[in-house]
């Protein structure tokens, strides 16, 4: 078993998110985490999903999705070189002289205090999710009180963007049978 | 021109080709039904519960190639639609459902008849709309119509929000559908043709297991081509059947589950196994770990996500059949293959050798039915099959002609179907002749649809296999629950006075020396017609291939030992 990460775009429309919801609970595929917000094109957003399986459950859920009418492409960044990354806020407890400790690895893990209450801070995480996990079990022998996770981003590294169109998009001319593509042709 | 989204679905409609609507009125689908007075060129045809809409949209797009259209009201009459929807989606059959719905100021309000159509059919539709605005509904119209037969084909649901069909707009048919999300079935691969042809090319004894997509595809000739290029027999799929004639030398029939010897013996010893508009469903494989051992596998598939979901392929080719097939043909070689069909040949001798249709006795078994009905019409009909026993029957003993001959629920197995999805078929080829063959139970879960046929005047004959159970849950009880009849016993009505309640001819048949004349007289008869046969009750459909067994693995036909009974020879069942 191995997590993958795959990205898909799909078309900003009511409904999608339950579409793509349905079908991983219907075909039984594990998701552990799931992202999603707007991408560089007004009406498109990107998803990013992390699926717990082997090959076959990945390469299901791929193909499975991208069958989905509002999925515009589905990418398994899994192979690829990314950047992928989490955010995460933990609420710890931190009274006394337990807050200066708290601060000083919030400091080592380049995390930032964002509120301060009498007995708690709140930090905010970003990074690789090994990171986050790793300063998560330093935090938890002060007492993480509250937490919440994004779940993972991608995208990939190098040149060239990775973009909602795999393809150019065809065109059909209701009750004529007949195509158009966007190029004109 | 300013025109209601009433009359703009009808517009639409006339746009699409569409002459024929399958429904059932009611509060919320009532504007839409309203306008359909100032459409006289389409016919609207009443059934008697929706689901029978959704089974005849379903007959009607699978014996003409063209798409089905139901409209029913919200709420039950939507919920209804489920089982039709469920069936078109399993078996890749294009309809376009209209649904009513509460006014958009009520919905999610819990209002009379409101439920979450969209939300309740998601799985069971290849897409599905809810329109709240009138401007979108000619845009939405238009790409149901396309996502419903393109690429593989599917159901999609339009739920009407009643404001909207009472609403205005400028009625404009959108010239250009664009779904960005929606891909086009691609150019065939050269890649992939040539690392076919190559296996093909090499392989010793090569076989096809053709389905569905063969006869959505229309790619019967490109196959026929193939095979005869380079002498590959044919295994069918259930829903393959009749896209090459059950005559040609080098069709087997029917494989998997109750395919014949001969048939499940060349699966599982052929060296290249092609797979051509198929899915691989566990009917056909048996046990996935013991299928087609020795074999390389080539998949011909529309579907992408059917490549190696149930069966590890070697060499996927995508794209539409009618293409692929006919691009590779350049690349096969003309081959003959006397061994392997010497091998084959002796599998059907040793198949033949169990056939019970021929043995003179005097019961009547449902086989011998099967093969009068093909008989007497010379095979040129309909044939709409129910779910069950005589399903089987019917795919055994009725040679298939042609693609689109046989029209059946495969995949979801939905008992019920077989009538009104004659209906449907008839209503699409009104000069066919179109048999409805069904077994007692599933007939008597839609034989409300005798109203249908009344009312509209829709003359499809229905042959009933009348054997007092509900023979294949019975047979499952009998070979692996130790013969514990729990439920299958099922009595019917008269059903000679049934349908002459519906002012239908019918006659009961229980010898089989009448059952020829009982054929001959329904298929020249004018209108509709009605046949019960009253079969001997416990047979059993052989070969069987237990659940969880190996494809060869299977329960063969009892030997043909006629003995000397009470009544004359009989066979020991």
């Amino acid at each position: 078993m191995m997590k993958h990460t795959v990205v898909a775009w799909m078309e900003d429309k009511p409904g999608v998110l339950n579409r793509v919801s349905s079908l991983f609970r219907r075909r039984n595929f594990n998701i552990e985490s799931l992202t999603v917000g707007h991408s560089e094109t007004p009406g498109i957003s990107r998803m990013t999903f992390v699926v717990d399986g082997d090959e076959h459950m990945v390469d299901q859920a791929v193909k499975q999705l991208d069958k989905l009418v509002n999925i515009t492409r589905v990418e398994n960044f899994t192979a690829r070189p990314a950047v992928i990354r989490e955010l995460a806020l933990i609420r710890v407890s931190a009274a006394g002289s337990e807050r200066s400790e708290v601060v000083q690895l919030t400091d080592i893990y380049r995390a930032r205090i964002v509120d301060v209450a009498l007995d708690s801070l709140v930090v905010e995480i970003t990074g690789p999710e090994s990171r986050i996990n790793s300063f998560i079990n330093l935090m938890s022998n002060f007492g993480i009180t509250e937490m919440v996770r994004t779940g993972r981003i991608a995208m990939t590294r190098g040149v060239g963007s990775v973009t909602h169109t795999g393809e150019v998009s065809p065109g059909w001319r209701p009750g004529t049978n007949q195509w158009t593509l966007s190029n004109g042709k | 021109m300013k025109l209601t989204g009433a009359q703009i679905v009808w517009e639409c409609l006339r746009k699409e080709g569409v002459d024929v609507i399958f429904g059932f009125p009611g509060g919320a689908i009532m504007p839409t039904h309203d306008a359909l007075l100032q459409y006289p060129e389409i016919r609207h045809y009443l059934v008697r519960h929706e689901q029978n809409a959704a089974h005849a949209a379903d007959g009607y797009a699978r014996s003409t190639g063209k798409v089905g259209v139901t409209i029913s009201t919200s709420g039950p009459g939507a919920t209804n639609l489920v089982t039709g929807l469920a069936t078109a989606m399993m078996d890749s059959s294009p309809i376009v459902s209209f649904t009513g719905q509460v006014p958009t100021t009520l919905l999610g309000n819990d209002a009379f008849q409101e439920t979450d159509v969209t939300g309740v059919t998601l799985p069971v539709t290849k897409h599905n709309y809810l329109v709240t605005d009138v401007k979108d509904l000619a845009q939405t119209i238009a790409e149901a119509f396309y996502i419903a037969r393109s690429g593989r084909p599917g159901p999609v649901l339009i739920d009407l929000c009643k404001d909207v069909q009472l609403s205005e707009t400028t009625f404009e048919y959108p010239e250009d559908v664009r779904l960005p999300g929606l891909h086009l079935s691609p150019v065939p691969d050269s890649d992939a043709l040539a690392a076919a042809a190559e296996l093909i090319n090499e392989a010793e004894r090569p076989l096809i297991l053709a389905g569905h997509g063969v006869v959505l595809g229309n790619a019967s000739q490109e196959l026929l081509a193939l095979i005869e290029k380079a002498e590959i027999p044919v295994v069918n799929t259930l829903l393959g059947l009749g896209c090459i004639p059950h005559q040609h030398p080098l069709c087997l029939g029917m494989g998997g589950m109750h395919g014949e010897f001969c048939t499940n013996q060349a699966i599982q010893e052929c060296d290249v196994l092609i797979g051509i508009g198929m899915r691989f469903d566990d009917r056909i494989t048996g046990r996935l770990d013991e299928f087609a051992p020795t074999a390389r596998v080539i998949h011909f598939e529309l579907d992408e996500a059917e490549i190696g979901k149930n069966v590890p392929v070697d060499v996927p080719v995508i794209g539409d059949c009618k293409d692929t097939l006919a691009a590779i043909l350049p690349y096969v070689e003309e081959q003959r293959r006397p061994q392997w069909m010497d091998t084959i040949r002796a599998w059907q001798a040793e198949t033949a050798k169990r056939e019970i249709t021929e043995l003179e006795f005097e019961d009547l078994i449902p086989p011998y039915v099967m093969q009068q009905l093909y008989e007497t019409t010379e095979g040129n009909c309909f044939v709409v099959s129910d779910v069950g026993q005589h399903q089987m029957w019917e795919a055994q003993y009725f040679p298939h002609q042609r693609p689109r001959q046989l029209i059946t629920s495969g995949g979801l197995g939905t008992m019920g179907y077989g009538v009104p999805a004659a209906i449907g078929a008839k209503v699409g080829n009104p000069d066919a002749l179109v048999w409805a063959v069904v077994g007692d139970g599933g007939f008597q879960m839609t034989m409300e649809e005798l109203g249908t046929i009344m009312q509209e005047r829709v003359p499809v004959k229905i042959a009933i296999v009348n054997n007092g159970f509900l023979g294949m849950v019975r047979q499952w009880q009998q070979l692996f629950f130790d013969k514990r009849y729990v439920g299958t016993p099922i009595m019917s009505p008269d059903y000679v006075k049934l349908a002459s309640a519906y002012g239908i001819p019918a006659i009961s048949v229980s010898e089989r020396s009448d059952v020829s004349d009982a054929f001959t007289e329904a298929n020249s008869a004018d209108g509709p017609f009605l046949i019960e046969f009253k079969v001997k009750e416990e047979v059993n459909v052989y070969p069987m291939v237990a659940p969880g067994a190996a494809v060869d693995q299977m329960i063969r036909r009892p030997e043909p030992r006629v003995v000397q009974g009470r009544r004359g020879t009989q066979p020991s069942w």
